[in-house]
């Protein structure tokens, strides 16, 4: 296990919520439980070493096959002191919640609402969960591997 | 006894001045806004399960689309993260022709935005000028890549081809003359009494709410954060070169219009850095899997063409792993998020698009002005609706 | 009825059908129109040669050059569309550079860019909107046909959800293929006459 400042100090804090640590090249990721997701956003943002007060990112992978089958990585930058560090938490394909963020970060409202339109993974605790790229009425996750790539009749050839 | 009722107007998709299909339904009570959501993805495109079917030089094709003003941005930002999996060395030469292509996509960018914003708030004459000068930055691109607006140019392993003869020559002439033209601009505009009062202290947002809130680029160094990637995290040969950033000190509107006219200054002066003249060298790496050969060893070698026949028609096999790589586009950090499970497509192609964060703090830029401010905020964050819906 | 008496060869036909009877006064009246319109319709086609298509021709004429179009630019075509107005490649020389933001206003409707399925009815909203006579140009190629895009979320083709006259190829066409377009446009209104409208 490579030493590396940031997972170091994570770890230390938190030693059940990080299930795995990674670093490679310049970035560093660790994979962190989802009931302790937002306890470790807000020691993130506000610990003043660290400081990792934006979100960059948020988005989803779909492993199918996999179990846990889904993924959703954050990516997060300390403007202070210009570091970066990827967070992932994996969901199972049966039950696909994970608690939002937004209350630490206010940009993380719209990339969980992509991730709730494209995936179907629910934010608990989100102030307005709706689809946001795709029509209101739309059925299917578009991003799914098993979504097929012309769409689901009768909504492909609604036009 | 007179109740107050507040009244919800729609302001687009169809819209002369949302910059795209953006629909921003206001609740206004009189000419004054209290609140303000924008609803996206009507030019949803797909493009991130489309690159999951296609091999990793045909996806790159559709990265043009995204960011439709400033393309070359879109195909760097593209290519860092692959060429992180891979593994390449991009020579000097291919570096600096990427650097340059990356600032004229800047300048590009930051002269439609000009034009378009100061055309929504009633100044005309600002348009004509600013595309002027963009058809002179669009002719080298055709002269360089073939197509003016989707060049493509910007290749896994280095750029498409070398620079042809004459480019050159074209890029002295136009930035001798871009100085002054800028000058103009500044005429127009900076000390414009009508200007000023339409955007000074309009769209205000601090710079902790616009780091919550995921803000990058030019609109969060107006709010005076001193961040910009080339400086913090360079790529690509950008920390041999001499360029400030410049930051403001308000987070307004006329801030913004400051720091993106002084960032055309400075990619004026990156450029100039090297127009007389760049390394000599190869301008694609040696990688005999993924670059494709000189065109001239097709004639001869059966090994060249059998190459380059895999290379376009199956692929190149990128080892598996995750990367993302941060790039400084004209709107904000750019970056696209790749895994790669070993094979020729990507498993997962994420697009980290600056408008889509930066289009969220309009929400708060917008509350308690009045309904023409919000024409002028939504022109000063430059979205681009190809890069939020992609 | 209010049918005014014409000189000519009515009395043969109303002759013709008083024999018919009390209980065919419905199809007399119906019989009656008909033969009224066909004469009219011949005195109109002698009259045209004679006098409309003079008219014919300003009218077209008219329309030709001072076409409006609708503020329609989706995605990266109307940077190209944008370009077509500026000064190097001047749509004011054909009477267009008078962009107009209301469909009410407008006569021509660029659709430059790929629509979606969520824009889709907004398109054909926008087009229901315009006065007649209105012509839609189908600019770039995901307008045409879908172009690079064939998911689940593109239109394949504009012309699943408005009439197009003109399809304009590219990715993106540059302004000179759109003002190529926009001269095929004239040679339709030339051809369309007075029909539209």
């Amino acid at each position: 296990m490579e030493e590396d400042p940031v997972l170091d100090i994570l770890t230390q804090k938190f030693p059940d919520a990080v299930a795995e640590r990674k670093t490679w090249k310049d970035e560093r990721t660790a994979v962190v439980l989802r009931e302790k997701l937002v306890e470790v956003c807000l020691f993130l943002r506000d610990d003043p070493r660290l400081s990792f007060n934006t979100i960059i990112d948020i988005c989803g992978v779909d492993y199918l096959g996999e179990e846990p089958r889904y993924e959703v990585v954050y990516h997060l930058l300390s403007i202070p002191s210009a570091r970066r560090i990827r967070l992932k938490v994996r969901v199972a394909g049966d039950d696909p919640r994970v608690p939002s963020v937004t209350s630490v970060w206010a940009g993380a409202e719209w990339p969980e609402r992509e991730i709730y339109d494209m995936f179907g993974v629910a934010f608990e605790g989100h102030p307005d969960l709706r689809r946001i790229l795709m029509p209101d009425d739309w059925q299917g996750h578009p991003l799914r591997k098993d979504y097929p790539l012309g769409g689901i009749e009768p909504w492909s050839e609604r036009y | 006894m007179a109740v107050a009722q507040t009244l919800t107007i729609n302001m687009g998709p169809q819209h002369p001045s949302t910059h795209g299909v953006l629909r921003v339904v206001l609740e206004l009570e009189g000419e004054t806004v209290l609140r303000a959501v924008p609803y996206i993805g009507y030019l949803h495109t797909g493009i991130e399960k489309e690159a999951e079917y296609k091999t990793y030089n045909k996806a790159l094709t559709m990265t043009d689309r995204l960011d439709y003003l400033a393309c070359n941005n879109n195909n760097m930002a593209f290519v860092l993260p692959v060429e992180k999996l891979l593994e390449l060395e991009i020579p000097k030469r291919a570096q600096q022709i990427r650097v340059m292509m990356c600032e004229l996509s800047r300048l590009a960018s930051h002269l439609a935005w000009l034009g378009t914003h100061a055309l929504d708030m009633g100044a005309i004459t600002p348009f004509f000028y600013c595309f002027r000068e963009r058809e002179m930055i669009l002719d080298m691109f055709d002269m360089t890549a073939g197509a003016r607006m989707t060049p493509s140019y910007i290749r896994v392993g280095g750029v498409a081809g070398d620079l042809p003869d004459g480019l050159m020559e074209k890029l002295k002439k136009f930035l001798k003359i871009f100085p002054g033209k800028l000058d103009e601009y500044e005429a127009l505009l900076t000390k414009n009494k009508i200007w000023m009062m339409r955007t000074k202290g309009v769209g205000r947002i601090s710079a902790e709410d616009g780091m919550n809130l995921g803000l990058t680029g030019p609109s969060l160094r107006a709010c005076g954060v001193r961040w910009d990637i080339r400086k913090a995290q360079p790529y690509s040969g950008y920390d041999e070169y001499e360029f400030e950033i410049p930051v403001g000190a308000n987070g307004d509107v006329y801030d913004r219009y400051l720091v993106r006219i002084q960032e055309m200054r400075q990619s004026a002066r990156i450029l100039e850095q090297r127009a007389d003249g760049l390394a000599p060298g190869p301008v694609k790496a040696k990688a005999v899997k993924v670059t494709p050969p000189p065109r001239e060893l097709l004639h001869g070698s059966m090994e060249a063409l059998i190459n380059h026949f895999i290379i376009f028609s199956r692929g190149y096999q990128v080892p598996a792993g995750e990367a993302y790589v941060p790039t400084e586009s004209p709107k904000g950090e750019l970056g696209f998020y790749f895994v790669s499970d070993g094979t020729e497509k990507p498993y997962r192609m994420h697009i980290r698009a600056p408008s889509l964060m930066n289009l969220q703090a309009l929400k708060k830029m917008v509350q308690g002005r009045l309904v023409a401010d919000v024409v002028a905020i939504i022109g000063s964050l430059d979205i681009v609706l190809g890069e939020i819906d992609r | 009825m209010g049918v005014a008496a014409q000189p000519g060869g009515f009395q043969d036909s109303d002759r013709a059908l008083q024999g018919a009877g009390e209980a065919q006064a419905g199809l007399e009246e119906d019989v009656r129109e008909r033969v009224l319109t066909t004469r009219l319709e011949t005195m109109l086609k002698w009259a045209k040669q004679v006098s409309i298509r003079p008219v014919e021709k300003v009218v077209t004429w008219a329309r030709q050059r001072s076409v409006w179009p609708a503020t329609f630019g989706l995605a990266c075509c109307a940077i190209e569309m944008m370009s077509t107005v500026a000064s190097d490649f001047d749509i004011a020389r054909f009477g267009m550079e008078l962009f107009r933001a209301s469909p009410r206003q407008a006569d021509l409707m660029i659709v430059s860019g790929r629509v979606s399925r969520k824009m889709a009815p907004v398109l054909r909203q926008i087009y229901d909107q315009m006065a007649e006579p209105k012509w839609v140009i189908s600019m770039g190629a995901c307008a045409s046909c879908g172009g690079v895009f064939n998911n689940y979320t593109i239109v394949q083709g504009v012309d699943r959800v408005v009439p197009v006259d003109v399809y304009v190829g590219g990715c993106p066409p540059r302004p000179e293929a759109l003002l190529n377009g926009i001269m095929k446009l004239y040679d339709k209104i030339q051809r369309e006459g007075m029909k539209k409208g």
